[in-house]
C-alpha cells in the first residue's frame, strides 16, 4: 500500500485554482521534498494530506481519507507545520503531559531523553523559550511518536543554520528508520538536497518535475564550460545558463556525461539551480506566473 | 549524503516501536478539558479573587456584627431573616456573576483565540476530534464552572459562618446565625439552581462557541449585535419588546426557572427563601423553553464543530 496516494487532486479557492489535478503516490520509507515558489500549491497540498482542508478528487494517507478521517490519521501521521504553532502559554511539562495524555503511540521517555540534549528546561513555558528551541522541542514531541508518516511544512522556517543542520540530523539519526515516510517542503532547499530521496517541483497547482534523486543525479549535470567550448555546448541545448566569474555554467538535462566531459568541469547540480532552471522567469513552467 | 550520518551517534534514540497502548475513549476529552485549565486559569482564579473580594468586604463589616446584629433582631421576622441572609447572597451572587462573566469571554476566545495564535495547527496534529476538542470546551461553561461556583461559594460562606460566629461569641448573639439562617437550603437551592442555569443557558455557551468558530475578528461583537439589531427593529417596527425580554429570561432566568416563584412588590425586603420558595424540577422539566433552547444549543454545536474541521490559522 503506497504511503500517499493522490489521483486528480484538485482544491481551489474562489477563481483560484491552488491545486490543478495533481496524481501523486509516495510509498513507504521515502522522504519526498516539495519544493516551489510561495503560493505554488504546495501547503494546499499539505493541508489536503492532512485533512486540514477539503478537497476535490481521490486522496488516501495510509489508507484513509484524510478530511473525513482526521484524528484516526493522526494516530499515524504527525505534523511539524511551522515553528510558532506551539501554543505560547503552555509548559514543556504540560506538553508532553498533553501529548501522552492524547496520543496512543507517543513514547514520553523518549520525548525526555531528545529534551535532555537541549537547553530547554521542562518548566519552561513556550513563550520564554527561542525560536530555534521551540522547534527542538516540536521536534521532540513529533519523534518521540511512532508514526508513519511525518510532514514537515517550512519546519525551519527563520531558525539559524546551527539549529536548522540540528533539525535535520536529529530527523535522520534518531527519526527515519527506512519504513517510516516524510514529506517536506522548505524553501532552503540545498539543506534538504542530501537527506531527500525523492524530488518534487510544483508550481501553479501542477507538477513541474517528478523524480528520485538518483535519477535527479542521472539526468541533470552542470558544466561550467571553457571558453574555447562555448559553441559546442550551447549546440547540446543546456537548459539553463547562468554566469559565473566570466564563466557560463550551464544546466543540462538528459545529455550523456561523456558528451558533456570535455567541454569543462561537471557537476551535480544543486536542487536550487535546477530549480531556478525549471521554475525561473525565462523558463517554461515558471513563465507562466503572474506578478 | 552531507548530512552527517555519524554525529553524535552515542546521541541517538532508540527507534524502537513502542507498544501501542490502548487508550480509553474518554482520555482525550479529559485531556482536552486539562488543557482549558492551563490555558484559562481565570476558570479558578476569578471565582477565588470574587471570593475573597467578598470575604473582605464581610471582614470590614465584623467588627459592626454585634451592632448590625441587635439592629436586625429589632425587625419583623421577614426583614430579620433578609438582614442576616444578605452578606451571604451577596458573596454568592458576586461568585455567581463573575463566573458567568468568565464563561462568556472563555467560550468567546476558546475557538477564535487557538487560530490566532495559529496553536489550532497543534492540536489538529494530535488524534482528538474536532468533536471532541469542541465539547470539552462546552463541558467548562456547562459544567466545570458550575462544580467551581458551588465549591468556591460553599467554602467562602461557611468562611463567614464562622467569621460571624466567632465574632458574636464574646455577645452570645453567635446562636442566632444558626437559627436564622437556613444555610442548608441555601446550598441546596444553589446547588439545584446551578444545574438549571446551566441548561438554561445552554444556547448562549453553544452561541459564544459558534461565533468564536466563526468570526475572523472583533467576536464580542458578532456574538452581540445581531441580537440587539433584531430587538431594536423589533421596537420600530411593532413598538414591541418580546425578543428583547426573551433574551434578558434567557440570560438571567436560570434560577427562576427552576423554583416556584413569589413575587413580592419592588424594594421588599424579603430573603431569597421566600422568594423561591419550593423547588420545582416538573416546572423546570416541562418547559418547553428548556427543550427548545437545549435544542437550539445542539445545532450552534454541531454548527460549531463543523466550522473548526474546516478553519484554519486567521
Amino acid at each position: 500500500m503506497p504511503c500517499i496516494e493522490a489521483r486528480g487532486l484538485r482544491k481551489t479557492f474562489g477563481s483560484t485554482v491552488a491545486l490543478d489535478g495533481i496524481n501523486l503516490r509516495v510509498d513507504e520509507g521515502r522522504i519526498l521534498g516539495l519544493i516551489g515558489p510561495n503560493g505554488a500549491g504546495k501547503s494546499t497540498a499539505l493541508n489536503a494530506l492532512l485533512g486540514l482542508t477539503p478537497f476535490e478528487g481521490h486522496l488516501k494517507v495510509l489508507g484513509r481519507d484524510p478530511w473525513n478521517d482526521r484524528d484516526q490519521l493522526m494516530r499515524e501521521v504527525c505534523f511539524i507545520a511551522d515553528v510558532a504553532v506551539l501554543p505560547r502559554w503552555m509548559r514543556v511539562s504540560q506538553a508532553l503531559d498533553y501529548v501522552a495524555g492524547v496520543h496512543p503511540r507517543f513514547d514520553r521517555q523518549k520525548a525526555e531523553a531528545f529534551l535532555a540534549r537541549t537547553e530547554i528546561k521542562q518548566t519552561s513555558k513556550v513563550r520564554q523559550l527561542s525560536k530555534g528551541m521551540v522547534a527542538q522541542l516540536h521536534l521532540a514531541l513529533v519523534m518521540a511518536i511512532d508514526a508513519r508518516l511525518l510532514v514537515l511544512d517550512e519546519p525551519t522556517l527563520g531558525l539559524d543554520i546551527l539549529y536548522r543542520k540540528q533539525f535535520y540530523d536529529s530527523l535522520l539519526n534518531d527519526y527515519f528508520d527506512h519504513t517510516r515516510t516524510i514529506v517536506v517542503t522548505t524553501h532552503q532547499v540545498e539543506e534538504i538536497q542530501g537527506v531527500l530521496t525523492d524530488l518534487m517541483f510544483i508550481n501553479h497547482g501542477r507538477i513541474v518535475l517528478e523524480c528520485t534523486m538518483e535519477q535527479f543525479e542521472a539526468r541533470y549535470v552542470e558544466v561550467m564550460v571553457n571558453p574555447d567550448h562555448l559553441a559546442e555546448a550551447e549546440a547540446l541545448k543546456p537548459i539553463h545558463t547562468r554566469q559565473m566569474f566570466g564563466r557560463s555554467i550551464m544546466l543540462f538535462d538528459n545529455v550523456p556525461h561523456e558528451d558533456l566531459a570535455g567541454l569543462g568541469e561537471i557537476r551535480t547540480p544543486s536542487i536550487a539551480d535546477l530549480f531556478v532552471a525549471v521554475m525561473g522567469p525565462e523558463s517554461e513552467a515558471g513563465g507562466q506566473r503572474k506578478n | 549524503m552531507n548530512t552527517g550520518s555519524n554525529n553524535t551517534p552515542e546521541a541517538s534514540v532508540d527507534p524502537q516501536p513502542i507498544a501501542v497502548q490502548p487508550l480509553a475513549a474518554t482520555r482525550p476529552f479529559y485531556w482536552s478539558v486539562r488543557r482549558e485549565l492551563w490555558e484559562n486559569k481565570s476558570i479558578y482564579m476569578a471565582p477565588l479573587i470574587a471570593a475573597c473580594v467578598a470575604l473582605f468586604g464581610f471582614g470590614i463589616t465584623a467588627f459592626r456584627l454585634p451592632q448590625l446584629r441587635m439592629n436586625a433582631l429589632a425587625l419583623e421576622s421577614a426583614r430579620q431573616r433578609s438582614a442576616i441572609e444578605v452578606p451571604y447572597d451577596i458573596a454568592a451572587l458576586m461568585i455567581m456573576f463573575t463566573v458567568f462573566i468568565v464563561g462568556i469571554f472563555y467560550c468567546l476566545d476558546s475557538l477564535h483565540g487557538e487560530r490566532r495564535d495559529r496553536s489550532i495547527l497543534f492540536w489538529k496534529s494530535l488524534p482528538v476530534s474536532d468533536r471532541t476538542a469542541v465539547l470539552s470546551k462546552l463541558f467548562v461553561p456547562m459544567a466545570l464552572l458550575p462544580v467551581i461556583t458551588f465549591v468556591v461559594v460553599i467554602a467562602t460562606q461557611l468562611i463567614m459562618l464562622l467569621l460571624s460566629t466567632a465574632v458574636l461569641l464574646p455577645s452570645g448573639l453567635a446562636g442566632t446565625t444558626w437559627n436564622l439562617l437556613p444555610w442548608p437550603r441555601l446550598a441546596a437551592m444553589l446547588l439545584y439552581g446551578l444545574v438549571t442555569s446551566a441548561l438554561w443557558e445552554a444556547p448562549l455557551f453553544g452561541w459564544l462557541l459558534l461565533v468564536s468558530s466563526w468570526a475572523k475578528r472583533a467576536a464580542f461583537l458578532w456574538a452581540v449585535l445581531p441580537w440587539l439589531a433584531i430587538s431594536a427593529i423589533e421596537k420600530l417596527a411593532f413598538d414591541t419588546t418580546y425578543f428583547s425580554r426573551m433574551l434578558v429570561h434567557r440570560l438571567t432566568g436560570g434560577f427562576e426557572v427552576g423554583f416556584v416563584v413569589v413575587k413580592y412588590p419592588k424594594g421588599a425586603h424579603v430573603p431569597i427563601v421566600d422568594r423561591l420558595t419550593h423547588f420545582d424540577p416538573l416546572k423546570f422539566l416541562t418547559n418547553p423553553g428548556l427543550w427548545i433552547g437545549l435544542l437550539i444549543a445542539a445545532a450552534f454545536i454541531v454548527a460549531a464543530v463543523r466550522l473548526r474541521r474546516s478553519r484554519g490559522p486567521l
